[in-house]
């Protein structure tokens, strides 16, 4: 049996499914990256400092804010640079704000038709308005927080190196703060949803990497961390991170110590689980998660937590902001020739930037470890548990469960940007 | 029976489309107007004829081009969605570092399907029946286009200058912190947003439709700037493509 998918949709990117299955055993199995490759660590080369954050930022619109702040910390690595705490927060801010503007976008219009049965949540506009609504303005939430910090909801402009060119005003803060508390009984419409969906019975050990974040939950750190107990600070992350061609995917595949494994959410809430917010750690029990929760479909449910843990961490980043009181900060710049590797936890996982640059302040090399790359193998690797596990059921269905299976990762193909020197397995 | 709407993404960040998502409760409001009928980024697909179909992204290989005739040859409207639709944007870039044969010396010969292939404009390979310009696209002008070509009104864009934006939001000139900005030249439509955070304008939007040259060095000449830094900031959005 041969089941292809081509142009799989409700994902971001370009990719086909393709599974060969011969006598119940897993011939072939592999998720076809056919995103057109941008080049991107190419095309960053010899730009300016002040550039490259901008267009690393065109890397992803879902993701557009996490690569410009892993691009400004990269560049502020290089030239030695530290930013102050109210400069933190807000990136902070900014994060949270990406996170729920992807995770809503994900569950309501990717993940959930699937489990609805429906082919789109938009066709439901009529039918369920409610539904459609509510994920509309919840979303909106996440792009909310962007616009106000990043001055747009994709490709933030007030952003910088050494911070930001404009600060938001108290009033805008306090905006936020008011349309987060509002959102609360949407979200908990969304809990009663997304908590009540029927995952798919797998588990499926993998490793797991996230940053360690000294202030709590993984967000910004400069440690990386795995399930199976690795440490390494990030600057050293071509000793942990093996990243490879395949053949099928013009998006590269990465391992660990000759394994693949897994970033994103489930990732971050194993290593994170102590440090939820209170209404994300109910919700995580609710739903029966724990730190050795190892069925990737449940990533879904990892994204509803993370969900809940950044409208309240939020809320409380703004409450601290306005005590504050925000103040102007003009960055001071000094280039200097060296090399500078940033972490940051994107939507979908461990995000890497690494930059070295001339005294003049133009780039001269760059290398980006994205998400969805280090999860394609492991993805991979899952899909190869799954089939024998679904192979008598009907056609539809055995497609539908792969499908979501792929769609549980969240795999974002618009980066396919590596350029890299060939390397024969 | 409601206009029957497509949305298409070749090569691009997809932050076009997603602009258009976080329309929120107007684009519920949409939905009561159209149907949409395909949507990768949130919807399965379908193969029906369409009236309108909005593209986003730069084409850069052969079954993109092949693909964008199919979409073109079943819908009777074709407006392009963002800078790399219209421009060739921010994709074109990679040329400018050594373009095909870059790829070859870095992939080898039979690693054909890691080869970018030169990114260029819709309009290049199909004609298009208008633009909806920005990278990303602005969420009310693209509704404002919508609604014209509902009523089959023309799609006019903006067609002064950006400086003019700047002004009535009585920003300062950012040519008078010694930075070279786009403004003079460049579409309005944006309200600005860029020079309103701070930086400088870029230029996605594409040129004006005549930008006043010689004023525009005039300008140039005062602040003591020269056309090859103007040149050199075209380079972004790859406007000379416009300008031909
Ligand atoms: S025009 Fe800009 S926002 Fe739109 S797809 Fe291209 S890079 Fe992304
Ligand atoms: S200010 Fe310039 S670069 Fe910014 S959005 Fe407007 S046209 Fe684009």
């Amino acid at each position: 049996m041969k089941v292809q998918v081509p142009y799989l949709s409700r994902i971001e990117g370009h990719a086909h499914l393709v599974v060969d299955t011969k006598a119940g055993e897993v011939v072939e199995c592999q998720l076809e990256v056919v995103e057109t490759p941008r080049f991107f660590e190419k095309l960053l080369v010899g730009r300016h400092y002040s550039e490259v954050a901008g267009l690393a930022s065109r890397i992803c619109g879902v993701c557009s804010h996490s690569h410009t702040l892993v691009s400004l910390m990269a560049t502020e690595r290089a030239f030695g640079m530290e930013v102050s705490e109210q400069v933190t927060s807000l990136r902070r801010l900014l994060m949270y704000g990406e996170i729920l503007q992807s995770h809503l976008l994900h569950l309501y219009f990717m993940a959930v038709p699937d489990y609805l049965g429906v082919n789109s949540l938009l066709a439901m506009a009529q039918s369920r308005r409610d539904l459609v609504a509510r994920a509309l303005r919840l979303k909106k939430l996440g792009s909310d927080i962007c616009e106000v910090i990043g001055g747009r909801p994709v490709h933030p402009v007030t952003t910088c190196v050494g911070g930001f060119h404009r600060f938001p005003e108290a009033s805008e803060l306090q905006r936020l703060r008011r349309c987060l508390s509002k959102a609360l009984p949407d979200l908990e419409q969304t809990v009663e949803l997304v908590a009540g969906l029927d995952w798919p019975d797998f588990s499926h050990q993998a490793e797991c990497l996230a940053l360690h974040d000294s202030d709590g939950y993984p967000q910004f750190g400069e440690t990386l961390i795995s399930s199976a107990g690795l440490q390494v600070p990030n600057s050293c992350y071509r000793e942990m991170i093996r990243e490879y061609v395949v053949p099928h995917s013009t998006a590269k595949h990465a391992r660990i110590n000759d394994e693949t494994y897994m970033v994103g959410p489930l990732a971050r809430l194993r290593q994170g689980f102590h440090h939820l917010s209170p209404l994300a750690r109910e919700v995580a029990d609710l739903q029966g998660l724990s730190p050795s929760t190892n069925n990737p479909y449940l990533s879904q449910g990892a994204r509803l937590v993370e969900v809940l843990h950044c409208v309240e961490q939020s809320m409380h980043l703004i409450d601290h902001l306005l005590l504050e009181g925000l103040k102007y900060e003009e960055p001071v710049v000094t280039c200097k020739a060296r090399e500078g590797v940033a972490t940051l936890e994107a939507p979908r996982g461990v995000l890497l930037h690494a930059y070295s640059y001339d005294k003049e302040g133009f780039l001269t090399s760059a290398d980006c470890v994205i998400p969805t790359a280090q999860n394609l193998a492991n993805l991979e690797m899952n899909l190869r548990a799954r089939v024998p596990q679904i192979i008598d059921e009907e056609p539809d269905t055995f497609q539908s469960e792969l499908e979501k299976l792929v769609r549980a990762y969240d795999p974002c193909l618009s980066c396919s940007t590596h350029l890299l020197t060939i390397d024969r397995l | 029976m409601k206009p029957r709407v497509g949305f298409f993404d070749f090569t691009g960040c997809e932050g076009c489309q997603l602009t258009i998502l976080n329309l929120a409760e107007k684009l519920l409001d949409v939905l009561d107007l159209v149907e949409v009928v395909e949507f990768r980024e949130v919807q399965g697909h379908c193969n029906e004829d369409l009236d309108i179909a909005f593209v986003e992204g730069s084409i850069c290989r052969l079954d993109e081009e092949k693909r964008l005739r199919m979409i073109r040859t079943r819908s009777k409207k074709l407006i392009t969605l963002g800078a790399c639709a219209d421009l060739a944007g921010i994709n074109i870039a990679h040329e400018e570092a050594g373009g095909a044969e870059l790829a070859m010396a870095v992939y080898g010969s039979d690693s054909k399907h890691l080869q970018g292939g030169q990114a260029r404009p819709v309009s290049v390979i199909v004609p298009i029946d208008g633009r909806i310009p920005g990278c990303p696209v602005d969420g009310q002008e693209f509704l404002s286009i919508l609604h014209a070509l509902l009523l089959d009104r023309p799609t006019n864009l903006p067609a002064f200058s950006l400086c003019v934006e700047c002004k009535l939001a009585e920003l300062p000139c950012t040519f008078e912190q010694g930075i070279v900005c786009l403004g003079p030249v460049v579409r309005a439509g944006c309200n600005a947003l860029c020079i309103e955070g701070g930086d400088r304008c870029r230029g996605c939007r594409g040129l004006v439709d005549n930008p006043r040259e010689s004023s525009y060095h005039r300008v140039l000449e005062t602040f003591n700037r020269s056309v090859d830094d103007i040149l050199e900031e075209y380079r972004t959005y790859n406007l000379r493509i416009d300008e031909e």
